[in-house]
């Protein structure tokens, strides 16, 4: 009965797909969790329902979404979709208030509001070999940009870094589209102990390397980015600033690339790394700090 | 044209007006002073965020400002307004006390007369134009508050009409935004029997007048009064829907879409680019009035924080910049100081605006433009530099233009420092429309009498075709989109 159900559903949304119901119909539904799975204590991926998000989208894009009427938006980058399913993937790791209020919803629950795909996708084209560098949940960013680099004929080799083993997520899902993957940890729980930047040394002193591509923390990137400039290496990262409405309308998320100010919203969220004012940024980023560690201890 | 005052003639004709008009001899008329309208005390609505300043009009009130109205034979008011509402019959409606049929009135013209009532600025449209005005150099009729007490009265009797549509029609039309020009167009489409569905990127409907606008001006709860009965009237709202992202111009047309209007305004705010202007504590209005009027930032239960300051800067001398200004008074601010390059006359703010702020303890620094902003150990922005300006010859906009005083420097200590100069056209639609012809100041190019675009099918209005401008404006837009593209779509898929 359940598997019937499930069969005349997703009839049901081929056809609204392809427009033969009106849209109003089309949209309802939209933003439910259809699965959640815990990758660790911290870090919940969920299967949201967004057809019209999972068409559009391309690798590098992101969402900005609201849990509850007075929510904070907040930016989550489009971890995979499933155009068929009409669902798109997202990771968060519980770190303050709103991404908690995330982490407690489970599937069946709605999520109150989700706009998207907002930003630049990634340029993906034929490079060559491609060095890929994620940290932390920066992974879950990395993974669709790995996968098209992949797909788009290129070698990749990947390193995933991270505190400690907890936070490695995704492992399996690179090595699947990448030619080679080194896991580093801070403590030596998984992989080698060591940082981001000596999985990367050792790529770049053993093969040619066309382009890097970083996504982390912005300490992370900043350390990526002085690396790969060392070796001349052209180096993608995706900002992770603050942001409130996603679509270029106030400048919260502005950022200083090659000495001109960016919109991280619409002009990134992807900039050259070796043009970014990293220390302006990690200022920036610590703007609410104190606002962020009352909203914590209050709830 | 001529059609439209041979309506007018034939309503003026009508016997309650005559009646109405022969009951009170003009010298009667205009002996009666104009009403001054109630405010809250200035040291009371500034502990208030969402504490309205102006009280609006009692039904006496409005009876007496309606009878000062000698209700011309040739009512050039009509032309101050960009909606063209026809102001001596709801005025007269009021005068005669059927205050619900002058609400009717307005909405037979207007989309949205509560928020027109309260935000136009009226000395410069309908009641620059007032005989009063014009022939006897009298303090003209408080027409915007007449407007107001109209639409308040209908919403608090709790008889809200919704206005007659036409039979359905089943052409599909899509406007993009949900600001004052969709919201006025949405209106008139729905009216001639267009299936109209408004597209908004964020997750609220009603644009400028949402997150812009505050609330001790316009009441969010009154914008929602009149999005209801937009609803009411049978248009249909997506938010959280970005055009050209979520779903493209193509898929909308495959779903049906004959044709749109795009009425995305210029969200995009401008900086000054002077060094430290991304220093923590210094933003944009937008993102400050975004964070508090739409997200609710100074609200406790809110999750979206706002930076809170004591000695608050407020750059530019527009209504955006009186409203944050006036805003950042209300979160608790000891000084809240508005710097504009010019001098208190040639501030673009409403005089009514400028009143009320300089009432609320505002402080006024002009002839002074920011050069540099310097930090303090934590890197938040803690002194202003500023160049003290003189006024030289007037500039292309006829103003004079300021001029910097050699070596005349003054440095200011602030904590938050809010830029208020302006915004340009959001380039998101223009972006996934590479085919659409814009100008060099990345506005829509339109022809200016229907609205249309170089894509026929595309219609615009507001501020992504004007830059910067005023919520009527935008509303007269949006109608006169709505007429042409009527008739754009009736040529090319009824007859």
């Amino acid at each position: 009965m359940l598997v019937e159900l499930a069969g005349i559903y997703s009839l049901l949304h081929c056809r609204l797909l392809s427009g033969m119901k009106s849209l109003r119909l089309w949209l309802t539904g939209m933003n439910k969790i259809i699965e959640k799975y815990n990758l660790s204590e911290n870090v919940a991926k969920f299967i949201i329902e967004a057809p019209m998000i999972a068409k559009s989208r391309k690798p590098g894009n992101f969402v900005i979404l609201r849990v509850g009427e007075k929510g904070e938006r907040m930016p989550l980058t489009i971890v995979d979709s499933d155009i068929e399913k009409g669902t798109i993937t997202l990771i968060v790791q519980n770190v303050g208030v709103s991404s908690g209020k995330l982490c407690k919803l489970e599937a069946g629950d709605f999520i109150t509001d989700l706009v998207g795909p907002l930003g630049k996708a990634t340029h993906i084209h034929k490079a060559g070999t491609i060095l890929a560098l994620g940290g932390g949940v920066g992974i879950a960013p990395l993974y669709p940009i790995v996968k098209a680099f992949k797909q788009a004929g290129n070698r990749v080799f990947t390193v995933l870094a991270a505190r400690s083993k907890d936070l490695i997520i995704l492992e399996n899902e690179m090595r699947e589209w990448s030619d080679e993957v080194v896991v580093m940890t801070d403590d030596g729980s998984s992989g080698r102990k060591g940082l981001v930047t000596e999985g990367a040394e050792e790529f770049i002193k053993r093969e040619k390397i066309d382009e890097c591509v970083a996504i982390g923390p912005a300490i992370m990137m900043k350390f990526c980015a002085l690396t790969t400039k060392k070796y001349d290496i052209p180096t993608q990262v995706s900002l992770n600033t603050i942001m409130v409405d996603g679509t270029g309308m106030c400048g919260a998320c502005r950022v200083t690339v090659n000495g001109e100010t960016k919109f991280t919203c619409i002009d990134g969220p992807e900039f050259n790394a070796h043009q970014i004012d990293f220390d302006e940024l990690l200022q920036r980023l610590r703007a609410y700090k104190t606002e962020e560690d009352q909203a914590k201890s209050k709830k | 044209m001529t059609d439209n005052k041979d309506k007018l003639t034939q309503e003026r004709n009508v016997s309650w007006r005559v009646e109405l008009r022969n009951s009170v001899p003009a010298k009667d008329r205009t002996a009666i002073p104009r009403v001054k309208m109630t405010e809250v005390e200035p040291q009371d609505r500034i502990k208030s965020q969402t504490c309205e300043v102006n009280c609006g009009l009692s039904s006496e009130q409005a009876v007496i400002e309606a009878r000062r109205c000698m209700d011309c034979v040739n009512p050039t008011c009509i032309e101050g307004c960009p909606v063209s509402i026809n102001i001596p019959k709801f005025v007269k409606q009021i005068e005669a006390q059927k205050f619900l049929d002058a609400a009717a009135t307005l909405k037979e013209y207007s989309a949205l007369p509560a928020v027109c009532g309260r935000v136009c600025p009226q000395e410069k449209q309908c009641e620059l134009r007032c005989f009063y005005l014009e022939k006897m150099k009298k303090e003209p009729v408080a027409i915007g508050y007449l407007e107001r007490f109209a639409a308040d009265y209908e919403r608090q009797s709790g008889k809200i009409q919704i206005p007659k549509v036409a039979a359905g029609n089943g052409i599909k039309v899509a406007a993009i935004g949900s600001g004052p020009s969709s919201l006025s167009f949405a209106g008139d489409m729905i009216k001639l029997g267009y299936e109209v569905t408004v597209f908004e990127a964020l997750h609220e409907i009603g644009g400028v007048l949402k997150y812009g606008i505050p609330e001790f001006r316009l009441p969010n709860s009154v914008v929602d009064v009149e999005l209801e009965n937009l609803r009411g009237m049978g248009v249909n709202f997506e938010k959280n829907f970005v055009v050209g992202r979520t779903a493209s111009f193509e898929d909308l047309k495959e779903l049906g879409y004959k044709a749109f209007f795009v009425g995305s305004g210029a969200g995009l705010p401008n900086f000054m680019n002077i060094p430290g202007e991304n220093l923590n504590g210094v933003m944009s209005s937008n993102e400050y009035l975004t964070r508090v009027n739409l997200m609710y930032a100074n609200q406790s239960d809110s999750d979206t924080p706002v930076m809170l300051g004591k000695r608050v800067a407020v750059i530019g001398g527009g209504n955006t910049a009186m409203d944050a200004v006036r805003t950042s008074k209300r979160l608790g601010a000891e000084r809240s100081i508005i710097i504009y390059r010019r001098s208190l006359e040639e501030m673009p703010a409403r005089l009514e605006e400028i009143k009320h702020a300089q009432e609320e303890g505002i402080e006024f620094m002009n002839l002074a433009s920011p050069i540099e902003y310097k930090p303090d150990a934590n890197g938040r922005v803690a002194k202003a530099r500023l160049q003290r300006m003189q006024l030289g010859e007037p500039d292309a906009s006829g103003r004079r233009r300021p001029v910097p005083i050699d070596g005349d420097i003054v440095e200011l200590d602030v904590d938050l420092v809010i830029v208020a100069i302006g915004v340009s056209p959001n380039p998101l639609i223009p972006a996934c429309l590479p085919g659409l012809k814009m100008t060099r100041y990345g506005t829509i190019e339109v022809n200016e009498e229907t609205m249309q675009s170089s894509v026929p099918e595309i219609f615009a209005g507001g501020d992504i075709v004007r830059g910067g401008a005023t919520v009527i404006l935008a509303m007269g837009d949006g109608r006169r989109a709505a007429a042409c593209m009527h008739r754009y779509l009736q040529e090319k898929y009824v007859k």
